[in-house]
């Protein structure tokens, strides 16, 4: 997702008034005492209100607390799953709060309109946007919080507030007086909020561009920390859910006389699924009789209303779209092409593939008659509130959503359909509806996740390039063939455009100034797609950054100097990325072992550059990536130890597109992988040693979370050119087929 | 009624011998360190000690492992080589999403009990049987080799 795509979105959001800026911020107390500065939002939901009546009451509202304890408390407006921002949007805090770091706490916000992302207007997690989006958002929450504790103390003191000053969570007066934030709380409290804050000079952040070791590392380490999956609120049942073999599919009949009789099963119901399909339910005292009694059950499918997709067949048909030009998405003239005195065609093919986010998919639902509360780890609360309202018969005031620490979701967690959030209300309300009561936690198991759908969707590339006698890209004529991940949801409106959906064209093109022609097909399909960690820049890097380097052979020249020459001045971001790549690898200049070789690639998603600059083998027929060099672009880098995690692991996952096994595929409607035995992941003898090198900018920050993943497959396939003469077109890698 | 011997403490199960004792921990003990990832023994998330051997706790049933000792990250704070282990994890920020780790760190201190000064070809063979979606290997290895110096 791009915030530019999102304008529409963001600009009804900020006309309704549920922009962020819209509102105002209040201060409160809670209940424990200290101060509370949060949102209030004008004419916003019942619960922003009530909290405003009652100010005693934790509101969920608040953006940070500071306790009497001298805790400072920071309500993440968003999931977090991995990618840091419970540790960076305390530092951005922490920073102008002026806070000592060992005082910082972090806290996920629920469900309310005052965490909407500033700029899509909605509660999400996603686009790469946390940093990008809410930097300047929670400074100007830490900057008021520290004014209105030296307001406090100046009072006291009866001294000018001018005149104090603050070091590390301690205001010291012009006589020397010290009060730690802990003892002001509760007069900061009874402050008014500053309507205008000053923020720090760069100069002076003490925390913000510094590698700071994230707040949750040794819960994480230690089995303390609580993720969705552990919670068990009092009473909680387990359910686990047979799925239809093919998405959309219904239940003829089912015979749960085996299930029934497993000990510690309570309920068989049956309840509908995702798409329109049926499936049945086993409700159980644990995860372990649930799924021995789903593994029991006898179903007869009917499967004679939907589309059965077979892979095979679907990459023909897409191959022979391929082949016509689709829906415009941007043109140029071509007519050079036929007469080019060089020419390069490719056909390239891409998988589904599935998130499998560590943690499975779960969701913990408490249904009652005027009420629901949900536990999940979820991408898109503002969505998926509104979905379990829906599906229960509720208001979206009358859900209470929690968001929980996840395991992982590249994507999975955020869904426009809801699948999972609505799944498991349906299974509340049909366990509710048979006499039952209590929270019911829908788990699914590691099968149900890789055969449930929501893939990065399949994807067919053509592209006719011509080069005149010195290697100059005359024509590219390009086409592409995929399912659309925005049709048919909210988005659609606003991200489909001329019958092109953005995610699917998005990183083709830029930063070359290239006469490229556009067009893309909208293929339908019975599969569910979705965003997948970097979104359409998963494929469209890997083509351009292929196609770029196969250019560059065909000339004649470097590749690293080719790029250099393609793109202009004004993508100063770009030049800088490659450079320090190149420079920090020795490209060109260091010797490389035998057999090995180097190769490059530069993209930008989620408007963060990164080029990587890779050292691969091929060692009997299989190839091996030892080295990865990164020159990353980010603007002002917040918190560069976590730069370095997500350079590590989306350079990772990128690897993992390459590995034989790592696709999803489908024969008669279903998918054919299971777990991770057939569904190949990266594993630790696969990690190649990653350097990460960020260039210095002082500029506003931009995403992280997703950059690092699309520039690592078509390096390394550069890198697999040279060492074998053979142009990969296929993900996974096919060495020997290519 | 099965009677299982953890961190130390004879505990009673009230479940079926079938049972994975990844089940009976999380769900009959409430111990919710050990984790659940695939449930087939493909991905380490699950893994404890039985006997200081690191298995898979998801295919392993109660009844396999009665009156024998069962060590679950719970118990890694209180021991010399989980502890060196758990401090290298957060001193090299290992975790990101964090939801492997805990078998992650399972598998580390059964390598470095066996082995004090593990190579990368040690550490992949020990490791490459956690899978970590986040990519956090390359902290994982520094961190093995980190706690290793440290135990020394």
């Amino acid at each position: 997702m791009k915030a530019e795509w999102f304008k529409g979105a963001a600009d009804a959001a900020a006309l309704q008034g549920s922009s962020s800026r819209r509102g105002f911020l209040k201060a409160g107390a809670a209940a424990t005492g200290g101060l509370v500065l949060g949102f209030m939002l004008p004419g916003a939901g019942r619960l922003a209100r009530a909290a405003e009546a009652k100010p005693a009451v934790v509101a969920p509202n608040a953006f940070v607390r500071v306790a009497p304890d001298n805790t400072v408390t920071v309500i993440v407006n968003r999931l977090e799953f991995g990618q840091g921002v419970h540790t960076a949007l305390p530092m951005v805090i922490a920073d102008e709060l002026d806070a000592d770091w060992r005082q910082m706490r972090s806290e996920l916000a629920p469900a309310a309109d005052v965490y909407k992302d500033p700029v899509f207007g909605m509660q999400i997690t996603g686009g790469s946007g946390t940093i990008a989006h809410s930097f300047t958002q929670y400074r100007e929450v830490g900057a008021r919080a520290r004014a209105m504790l030296v307001g406090a103390a100046a009072a006291q003191w009866k001294v000018d507030p001018a005149r104090c000053r603050t070091d590390k969570g301690v205001v010291i007066g012009p006589g020397g007086q010290k009060a730690t934030y802990g003892e002001l709380a509760d007069a900061a409290a009874r402050m008014p909020v500053p309507q205008a804050v000053t923020l720090k000079d760069q100069k002076q952040f003490r925390y913000i561009g510094k590698p700071m070791p994230r707040l949750d590392a040794r819960a994480k380490s230690s089995g303390r920390q609580q993720f969705g999956i552990d919670l068990h609120p009092q009473g909680t049942r387990v359910a686990v859910v047979a799925h239809p073999p093919v998405f959309g599919a219904k239940v003829a009949k089912f015979d749960a006389a085996k299930a029934r009789a497993i000990r510690g099963v309570v309920a068989v119901l049956e309840i509908p699924v995702d798409r329109g399909g049926r499936g049945v339910v086993v409700i159980a005292d644990g995860y372990w009789p649930a799924k021995q009694g789903r593994d029991a059950l006898a179903i007869e499918w009917d499967t004679s209303a939907v589309e059965k997709v077979d892979s095979a067949r679907q990459l023909a048909q897409f191959t022979e779209l391929s082949k016509t030009p689709g829906a415009v998405a941007r043109q140029a003239d071509v007519s050079k092409l036929a007469g080019a005195p060089k020419k390069i065609s490719a056909v390239y093919e891409f998988p589904y593939l599935a998130h499998a986010p560590m943690e499975p998919i779960n969701c913990t639902v408490d249904l009652k008659d005027d009420s629901c509360t949900l536990w999940v780890g979820s991408q898109y609360q503002t969505g998926d509130q509104a979905a379990a309202a829906a599906t229960a018969g509720l208001k979206p005031e009358q859900v209470t959503l929690h968001t929980v620490m996840a395991g992982g979701g590249f994507g999975r967690r955020a869904v426009p359909s809801s699948d999972f959030v609505v799944e498991a209300v349906n299974i509340a309300k049909a366990y509710k509806a048979a006499g039952h009561q209590g929270p019911v936690k829908m788990i699914w198991s590691r099968e149900d996740d890789i055969k449930g759908g929501y893939y990065r969707p399949s994807h067919v590339h053509r592209a006719d390039i011509g080069l005149d006698a010195k290697g100059n890209i005359v024509a590219w004529d390009h086409v592409i063939v995929g399912q659309s991940i925005m049709a048919g949801t909210p988005f659609e409106a606003f991200m489909v455009k001329n019958g092109v959906d953005g995610t699917m064209i998005e990183g083709m093109g830029e930063p070359y100034g290239i006469p490229l022609n556009l067009t893309a097909h909208t293929a339908k399909a019975n599969v569910p797609v979705l965003w997948w960690r970097s979104v359409g820049s998963t494929h469209t890097a890997y083509v351009m950054e292929t196609l770029i380097d196969e250019a560059a052979h065909a000339a004649g020249q470097d590749p690293v100097a080719y790029r250099k020459k393609l793109i202009d001045a004004k993508h100063a971001r770009h030049h800088a990325a490659l450079d320090l790549a190149v420079a920090k690898s020795g490209y060109g200049k260091n010797k490389l072992p035998k057999g090995h070789a180097w190769g490059v690639a530069l993209h930008e998603s989620f408007n963060s550059v990164i080029a990587y600059v890779v050292e691969a083998s091929v060692k009997d027929g299989v190839p091996r990536l030892h080295k990865v060099t990164a020159g990353v672009h980010c603007n002002l880098a917040v918190n560069p130890l976590t730069i370095e995690a997500q350079i590590q692991g989306a350079a990772l996952m990128g690897l993992g597109t390459t590995l034989p096994g790592a696709a999803i595929t489908l024969k008669d409607g279903v998918v054919e992988q299971q777990n991770f035995g057939d569904y190949v992941v990266a594993r630790m003898n696969e990690m190649p040693q990653i350097e990460v090198h960020v260039v210095p900018s002082q500029d506003a920050p931009t995403g992280m979370g997703e950059p690092g993943l699309p520039p690592l497959a078509p390096a390394y396939a550069n890198a697999l050119f040279k060492l074998t003469g053979k142009r990969l077109r296929k993900l996974p890698f096919d060495l020997a087929s290519a | 009624m099965v009677t299982l011997n953890i961190n130390g403490r004879d505990q009673q199960v009230d479940a079926d011998p079938s049972t994975p004792i990844l089940w009976a921990l999380r769900d009959n003990l409430n111990m919710t360190g050990t984790k659940f990832g695939c449930g087939a023994a493909l991905c380490g998330a699950c893994t404890v000690h039985l006997n200081g051997d690191a298995i898979r706790s998801c295919v392993t049933p109660i009844s396999a492992a009665a009156g024998q000792k069962i060590t679950t990250i719970e118990a890694m704070e209180a021991d010399k080589v989980g502890k060196a282990v758990q401090d290298a994890w957060v001193k090299h920020d290992v975790p990101q999403c964090g939801y492997c780790q805990s078998g992650q760190v399972m598998s580390a201190a059964a390598l470095l009990r066996t082995n004090t000064k593990p190579s990368d070809t040690d550490i992949d063979n020990a490791m490459s049987g956690n899978i970590c979606r986040c990519g956090t290997y390359q902290r994982i290895r520094l961190a093995i080799k980190d706690a290793a110096k440290t135990l020394a």
